[in-house]
């Protein structure tokens, strides 16, 4: 098998995972114990907050465990919108943001917060300028995705950074995406706060966290002993949290020799597929995750492509209304100028360490094989044709 | 989340392809959906002799398409417009509930396409 969908999760590279088992069934003291064995689990927590800091260029202290992308996402938000709002009610974020991000904001609209989203170019970028002129006195919160999940469009964070410090609001990232395969400091970017996801990174399910930056006042979402600061009540996920500290320390060790081979693989995937007829690029050429390339097919459906791609030995994703629950084609492309007819013929691939120049020569041969068998079953070939 | 008479479907689709020689066809769907179904007959007296299809769409909508030519073949018009979408489903050992509506429309391409052969037939 094939795996080319390391944006939807990871395996746990076996390191990591050797790091982890002592945590379930010898060192599974609780952190708040004041016996050894809880004062090991506190000391284990504890290294994974510095190794996890480090990557970021944050301090220990500002960051904050949680179960994961979605939590985090919905603790910076939801967090920042209780504590701040009675400076104001106004958040800014993007409308290709992750279902966590917009489904949060909708929420949060319904309790009488006003929110605006952003438009993005054909390549998925934002405006600084629509940016710059949507930031209002009492704006308290600016959310804004790093790396794209879908199409891996990168922002340019730092430039956002500098014009939301001109402001009064919180700057939040989603960087669950970006960790570990671009350069991500939190400094730099003028970041409050950001969130990562332990799976995506070759680490376990069920953990990540959210740094926030010291000063920055947040509500927590789950009250109770007071764990991490008081912010996130719970027992800690300690052999989770060991693992994803780990997996963060070798993904970002091994990112400046990991990220230019997967590139170059990617790219020899992207110059080869789009010589296939009516098939194009989704996201931007250049400013883009290392690992991602997007593509829309015309006149065939994503869901099928995926399907068949699976019964060859190659895992892939697609932006197809059909594989979603909702039945909706991604916003993500419908955001990108694309026409639902065309959002629905997209394939996402997403590259890991473990692929090779052989398992892109292979979807090179396949790939090309399994769009001309479904073209060949559509009954469009040169348009859409019409509809009453 | 599909049976394993869907996949099979799905992946050797049966009579697919737009019959050389046909008299009528059913084009239901819309693109903007994602599913379209083009369903080709040949008519021969009163009975469907020949039947192809061409369809893009999910597994669901192929799956369909393949079964309703084992289904529809050989019968009279009158039997095949009475084939329904849970006949299709059923046939299929089912399809999950969210695709019944959006992807299963081979019944109504059918009925279409003995609309338009009446239609032809009757100028």
């Amino acid at each position: 098998m094939i795996y080319m969908d390391h944006s939807a999760t990871t395996p746990v590279d076996k390191r990591v995972l050797d790091f982890m088992l002592p945590y379930f069934g010898e060192k599974y003291g609780n952190a708040s114990s004041l016996h050894s064995l809880g004062q090991e689990a506190k000391k284990a927590i504890e290294e994974a907050r510095v190794k996890v800091a480090k990557v970021i260029h944050a301090d220990p202290s500002e960051i904050y465990f949680t179960s994961g992308g979605t939590e985090s996402n919905n603790f910076a938000i939801k967090g920042v919108s209780f504590a701040d709002k009675d400076k104001g009610k106004h958040i800014i974020t993007t409308k290709i943001e992750h279902d966590c991000v917009l489904n949060t904001c909708k929420w949060l609209e319904k309790r009488g917060f006003e929110v605006t989203y952003l438009d993005v170019d054909k390549h998925g970028l934002i405006d600084i300028g629509d940016l710059e002129s949507s930031l209002r006195e009492d704006t308290i919160l600016v959310s804004i995705t790093h790396a794209n999940n879908e199409i891996g469009t990168v922002q340019d964070m730092e430039e956002i950074g500098k014009t939301v410090k001109e402001s009064n609001a919180y700057l939040h990232t989603d960087a669950v995406q970006s960790v570990t395969k671009l350069p991500v400091d939190v400094k730099k970017m003028r970041l409050d706060m950001l969130s990562i996801s332990s799976h995506k990174i070759f680490g376990p399910k069920g953990v990540g966290c959210l740094h926030i930056r010291k000063g920055v006042k947040l509500d927590p979402l789950a009250h109770g002993g007071g764990h991490e600061g008081g912010l996130r009540s719970g027992t800690e996920n300690v052999s989770g949290i060991v693992g994803f500290g780990e997996a963060m320390k070798i993904g970002e060790e091994e990112r400046p020799k990991a990220m230019p081979r997967l590139q170059k693989l990617r790219d020899k995937i992207m110059d080869n597929v789009l010589k296939i007829d009516n098939t194009w690029l989704n996201g931007h050429p250049q400013k883009r995750l290392p690992i991602n390339a997007n593509f829309s097919f015309k006149f065939i459906e994503g869901e099928s492509l995926v399907l068949l791609l699976d019964a060859k030995g190659i895992e892939a994703s697609t932006g197809s209304a059909c594989s979603s629950k909702s039945l909706k084609p991604s916003h993500v492309l419908l955001a990108i100028g694309l026409k639902p007819e065309e959002a629905h013929g997209s394939l996402r691939l997403t590259l890991g360490k473990d692929n090779t120049e052989k398992d892109a020569d292979y979807l090179l041969e396949v790939l090309p094989e399994v769009v001309s068998e479904l073209r060949k079953m559509s009954p469009f070939k040169k348009d859409y044709g019409e509809f009453e | 989340m599909y049976t394993q008479k869907v996949i099979d479907h799905f992946m050797n689709p049966r009579n697919k392809g737009k019959p050389r020689e046909y008299d009528a066809v059913g084009k239901v769907g819309n693109p903007i959906c994602g599913d379209v179904m083009y369903i080709y007959i040949k008519v021969n007296g009163n009975r469907i002799e020949n039947i192809g299809w061409e369809t893009m769409g999910c597994a669901a909508a192929i799956s369909t398409s393949s079964m309703i030519t084992e289904l529809a073949r050989g019968k009279t018009l009158e039997e095949a417009e009475k084939i329904t979408k849970k006949d299709i489903a059923d046939a299929l050992d089912g399809l999950p509930p969210i695709k019944m509506h959006c992807s299963n429309l081979a019944a109504d391409g059918l009925k279409k396409a003995i609309e338009n052969y009446r239609k032809k037939v009757e100028k």
